[in-house]
């Protein structure tokens, strides 16, 4: 946790964002900014502590219960046909 | 009118679950144009339910605004975001079906900072909330929308959410009560999830008696969230009255140096006095990793918000950019389009802390100074029943003054973010008033935290508290 540069557009496309290079420029000071401020964390000694795990957590039985019909998952769909979303074409032609 | 005691004139036949109602719709269209406090609401929807509600029931006929992040069937649910703007619920969330169950009717949607993102409201994409109290300074937030109805008197009550203050940092700049119960302890089925480590429903209330009432019918295990706890809920009114005689209460003193205003901390440090008097003991306590508070949660929060909205991807709802090249195009513009300046800051921030080659020196640090955090606190509680701090250094600031260096921002969360991290409860309780940045009369908040599901103890303190600082 040394330097606290951030390629921000790489960093966008890893989470498949777009951004404008004005965007760019505003994220950039501001971002580094932040990370100067996280790295603070680094002068913290935690020698021997656990890594805090998920707070709680529980498998629930694997049985079969009431869930949302088609039309409810269905409702918000930007593009849908036929009971199916529609997106553009994921695959290439051989 | 507190919530109780609205209940009183419903079961005395003075008023009726439709005329109360008819009430607040009535107030809405009379100041919400100025507040601001409402994204929408049904007249309609809700009138056909208070019509039918049973007030035998323990919260029958009780209208409660509702966050606009949580799912109400038939309802909008926009997270502030231009995202969700034409999403409608296909279904209830957990706190809603719990809340009709005690007869509640769920009633106006309430402003937002997007997906949660923030600390003034200022971050919706949707519309401006303001604070009652001044109009010209922000309510706080995120759950800045609540707050303000019910300082307004355009709600009896609220629900919010809180990831690092946004249920009691609100409630204090808007002189009113806000709980964030324990992590565990109200189910988040059906809220839209921002950093699920962190995230917890609570109320905003008149009177710390209305939390404790709300509280009661929203908390329980739920089987459809993970992280809810198999516990019982004890009977929050049994307890509520029997004042602070013989509790220790801890004053933190990394919570009353620097940066604070010194208004509030005379307020509060007031307040700490009022509960001495009535046979509280006070006892300064530490909780030393309290300055890595905000840059803790600025590892975590973004990075769980990161991997949570990688769901808002322009395919099985919400904004869909139109005329992709390809479905990575989609992917790409929808969320340029969808999401404001905050979040796009937030995801970015995320996602890079959790890339490879980073994830150890800022993710893994984090979570080993989260438990850090946590123990001060277990350590704490050996040695006190609860803690009492100020919610925020300062009263709300103006709306527009945040300027251009979000850290700034960030950092104005340091008394709230600790209890977030440590999955403990706390409340905000109005706590005087002060005179700051050239306005007059602005809200404080008295801050009470308790031991991991110790919501009883934290009521108990706050009904004292309610009667002598306020």
């Amino acid at each position: 946790m040394s330097q606290s540069y951030i390629d921000v557009r790489y960093v966008a496309n890893l989470a498949r964002l777009e951004l404008s290079d004005e965007e760019v420029a505003v994220f950039q000071p501001q971002l580094e900014a932040i990370l100067k401020h996280v790295e603070t964390l680094s002068r913290v000694d935690v020698s021997g502590i656990e890594e805090t795990a998920p707070l709680f957590g529980r498998m629930r039985d694997d049985t079969p219960h009431e869930s949302l019909p088609p039309e409810g998952l269905l409702r918000n769909a930007p593009d849908q046909a036929q009971g199916q979303i529609r997106v553009p074409k994921v695959v290439n032609d051989a | 009118m507190p919530v109780t005691q609205l209940r009183k004139q419903f079961l005395s036949g003075e008023t009726t679950p439709t005329a109360a109602l008819l009430h607040l719709a009535g107030e809405i269209s009379e100041r919400d144009h100025q507040t601001g406090a409402y994204l929408s609401h049904d007249l309609d929807a809700g009138l056909a339910e208070a019509q039918n509600a049973d007030i035998s029931l323990p919260l029958g006929g009780v209208p409660i605004a509702i966050k606009d992040n949580m799912n109400v069937l038939d309802q909008p649910c926009t997270c502030g975001s231009k995202f969700l703007e034409n999403f409608v619920s296909p279904y209830d969330a957990t706190v809603i079906r719990k809340l009709r169950a005690a007869g509640a009717v769920p009633f106006g949607r309430t402003n937002m900072d997007e997906f949660a993102m923030g600390s003034s409201t200022e971050n919706s994409a949707l519309g401006k909330t303001r604070n009652p109290v001044d109009l010209d300074r922000v309510p706080g937030g995120s759950s800045g929308g609540s707050a303000a109805a019910v300082a307004d008197q355009t709600a009896f009550a609220a629900l919010g959410s809180d990831t690092g203050g946004s249920i009691r940092q609100p409630a204090s700049h808007c002189g009113v009560v806000g709980l964030k119960p324990s992590y565990g302890r109200v189910s988040r089925y059906g809220l839209v999830a921002f950093a699920s480590s962190l995230d917890q429903i609570g109320t905003f209330t008149r009177s710390v008696e209305d939390a404790a009432l709300i509280l009661q019918h929203i908390a329980g295990f739920d089987p459809l969230d993970s992280t809810s706890l198999d516990v019982p809920v004890p009977d929050y009114a049994a307890t509520l009255n029997q004042g602070v005689k013989g509790l220790k209460l801890g004053l933190p003193k990394e919570y009353f140096g620097e940066g604070i205003d010194p208004g509030v901390r005379a307020n509060v440090e007031k307040a700490a006095k009022a509960l001495e008097a009535q046979g509280a003991e006070l006892v300064e306590i530490s909780l030393p990793h309290t300055e890595y508070a905000v840059a803790t949660y600025y590892v975590i929060a973004p990075a769980e918000a990161s991997s949570n909205l990688s769901r808002f991807d322009g395919i099985r709802y919400g904004h869909r950019a139109p005329n992709p090249a390809d479905i990575e195009d989609l992917y790409k513009k929808s969320r340029e389009q969808g999401f404001g300046a905050e979040v796009k800051r937030r995801i970015i921030l995320g996602t890079y802390v959790l890339s490879s080659g980073y994830y150890d020196a800022y993710y893994t640090q984090a979570q080993k100074v989260r438990a850090l955090i946590r123990q001060d606190f277990e350590k704490a509680y050996q040695q006190v029943d609860a803690i009492l701090t100020p919610v925020a250094p300062t009263p709300a600031r103006r709306i527009g003054s945040a300027g251009s260096d979000p850290l700034h921002e960030y950092l104005s969360d340091i008394f709230t973010i600790s209890a977030n991290l440590a999955g403990i409860p706390g409340i905000s309780i109005p706590c005087g008033t002060v005179d700051w940045d050239g306005a007059t009369g602005l809200p404080v908040g008295l801050q009470i935290l308790g031991p991991h599901m110790g919501e009883a103890v934290v009521l108990r303190v706050a009904k004292a508290a309610e009667g002598v600082v306020a």
